[in-house]
């Protein structure tokens, strides 16, 4: 038998290489964002040959520019829209569904079902194709409000399938016990079935409004006026067109990452759920 | 009575189903008639011209085959690199370890983000001139090294693979921990009593309760790698030539840069097809390994 000390010395060996090997990788997923952000504050000739991570000289005008003369105030407000009309859509028009499928009978009930669920497995690359001619055809191109029935769309089959598992298992008595008390269809659905669905609601708002605010293709192909795109868009056409303003890029890089790192943070619970789950669907 | 019942229940799922008859259902038909088809998207016409644009594509499109040969290796990159990583860091977090929450916070940092900002700030610290890494080489005395990472055709596609890895190992992490999660401690007790040591109850245990997960997260990888393309756009645009191009690029490239909506909805159907195709196999060889685990 060895001694005590050496299966001591071994558990602490382990535990420092391990420790090593996150910090590590931990190191490498921050270092870029930090990067970022110190870029975004040198100017345009410091960028070149200051290489420290923390500039001598802090220049937040540049985010100043950015906002302001770059247009990214714009785009950022652009985002914030775009983001909350299409997550309410979402959680109205998912919830009405995924309420009905658990709840509810009516003829062709699994088929829509079925639809929806082979939506969410079957890879369509070329559909963005005839989506836009359609939305061309229903002068829905460059317009807000067809950008935002796509995205609608979009996390409609996911969002249905989380809101559909969570009814199934929801206890029935608080329905029965509201409608006894003369409650209707639609009251049920949004006095019971919505509040009792804060949980999961959480994830579906979550995920999709991350979702949304990176959304690059279809934000490309819908919108060709500046003052209508998101930030995604805009920044790659900022990339383009001022290819060498490394700063204010990186301001705006930052402007863009900030809001969904802070939401990150905050909700992080809700989108470790979310992955775990979304996994097991597939 | 009970019919204004049933119609009632149907307003539950009329806006579902319309939205997702307009903007799903449509356009996938949509797909297949226009790979049929050429138009230039403006005409009123469109000229029926059945297989023609897929003969195209298989015999005389070089380019497309070279786009999915690099979607390919991206690909296999990513299955290989960014789920051993994934793997390894939910194993090494799977434990009684200090900081565990900060890590998996961190580790679920890059996903979050987007494709676009990824690229941009992964092509600026790649940049031929002024970026990081070359500044850092010189640093070393190993200025031989640097180059224009994402210019250079012999270096842009691993470049590219490699931020794509950096940005995606956080999904497998994240499901690959909870997997490690279920499994119950009392069969590690149990072995300990046996006497088996870590590494035959990491060989006996860990790996084959993991390998549907594994599987679960190789068919999320080669669905999710496939079709990348925005972080692509953001680091190189395809470039250097057609070094870095990938299927959804080309189809976006028919669309928009040759106007050809036909031949674009064709290369979507082939590569549509393809993907259907690596997933079933994967998913029947998931379902040969678990009838054997059984």
């Amino acid at each position: 038998m060895k001694n005590p000390v050496y299966y001591k010395t071994k558990r602490i060996t382990v535990n420092i290489l391990i420790h090593i090997f996150l910090l590590t990788v931990a190191a490498s997923c921050i270092f870029p964002l930090l990067w970022m952000v110190g870029s975004s504050l040198k100017t345009q000739s410091t960028i070149f040959s200051d290489m420290s991570l923390i500039p001598r000289q802090m220049h937040w005008d540049n985010y100043y520019w950015a906002w302001k003369e770059g247009g990214f105030g714009r785009y950022f407000i652009n985002s914030i829209f775009y983001t909350t009309s299409v997550v309410i859509g979402i959680i109205i028009v998912s919830s009405l569904a995924a309420y009905a499928f658990s709840r509810l009978n009516f003829p062709g009930k699994n088929l829509f079902f079925y639809a929806f669920m082979a939506a969410m497995m079957i890879p369509i690359p070329g559909s963005f194709v005839p989506l836009y001619v359609l939305l061309n055809k229903l002068h829905l191109r460059n317009t807000q409000l067809g950008y935002i029935l796509c995205m609608i769309n979009v996390g409609l089959s996911t969002s249905i399938f989380l809101l559909k598992t969570f009814f199934d298992k929801m206890p029935r008595e608080l329905e029965d016990a509201a409608r006894i008390d003369g409650c209707s269809k639609f009251g049920i659905w949004w006095n019971v079935a919505l509040p009792l669905a804060k949980p999961v609601l959480a994830v579906v708002v979550v995920f999709n409004a991350l979702n949304v605010w990176n959304e690059y293709l279809l934000a490309l192909l819908i919108f060709d006026s500046k003052h209508l795109m998101p930030l995604q868009v805009a920044l790659m056409k900022f990339h383009g067109e001022y290819i060498t303003q490394y700063h204010l890029l990186m301001a705006g890089l930052t402007i863009a990452a900030l809001p969904i790192i802070i939401v990150y943070v905050l909700m992080q619970k809700y989108i470790v759920k979310g992955v775990t789950q979304g996994a097991i669907v597939g | 009575m009970k019919i204004k019942s049933t119609l009632e229940n149907y307003l539950f799922v009329l806006p579902a189903v319309i939205i997702f008859s307009i903007f799903y259902i449509y356009p996938f038909m949509q797909v297949f008639l226009l790979g049929m088809s050429d138009w230039d998207g403006i005409s009123v016409t469109k000229a029926f011209v059945g297989l023609t644009n897929f003969k195209e594509i298989m015999f005389s499109d070089p380019p497309w085959w070279q786009s999915m040969r690099q979607a390919g290796w991206i690909t296999l990159v990513a299955l290989i690199f960014q789920n051993a990583l994934a793997f390894l860091l939910a194993w090494a977090c799977d434990r009684e370890i200090r900081l565990k929450n900060y890590y998996r916070l961190i580790f679920f940092l890059p996903p979050i983000l987007s494709e676009v900002v990824v690229g941009l700030v992964w092509g600026w610290l790649l940049e031929g001139n002024y970026g990081l890494l070359n500044s850092w080489l010189a640093n070393l005395g190993l200025s031989h090294l640097a180059r224009s990472w994402l210019t250079d055709p012999k270096t842009a596609l691993n470049c590219v693979a490699i931020v794509h890895c950096w940005k995606g190992f956080g999904w497998g992490f994240l499901i690959f921990l909870a997997g490690l999660q279920t499994i119950p401690r009392e069969l590690y007790e149990a072995a300990r009593v046996d006497g088996a040591n870590s590494w035959s109850m990491f060989r006996k245990i860990t790996i084959p309760l993991m390998i549907p997960v594994a599987i679960l997260v190789s068919i999320l990888t080669v669905l999710g790698t496939m079709q990348a393309f925005v972080l692509i756009t953001a680091m190189t645009g395809g470039g250097p030539g057609y070094h870095t191009e990938v299927p959804v690029l080309r189809i976006l490239a028919s669309m928009r840069g040759s106007s050809r909506f036909g031949y674009a909805c064709a290369q979507g159907i082939i590569f549509g097809v393809i993907l259907i195709f690596i997933s079933f196999i994967q998913y029947r060889f998931s379902k040969r390994s678990q009838a054997k685990g059984a």
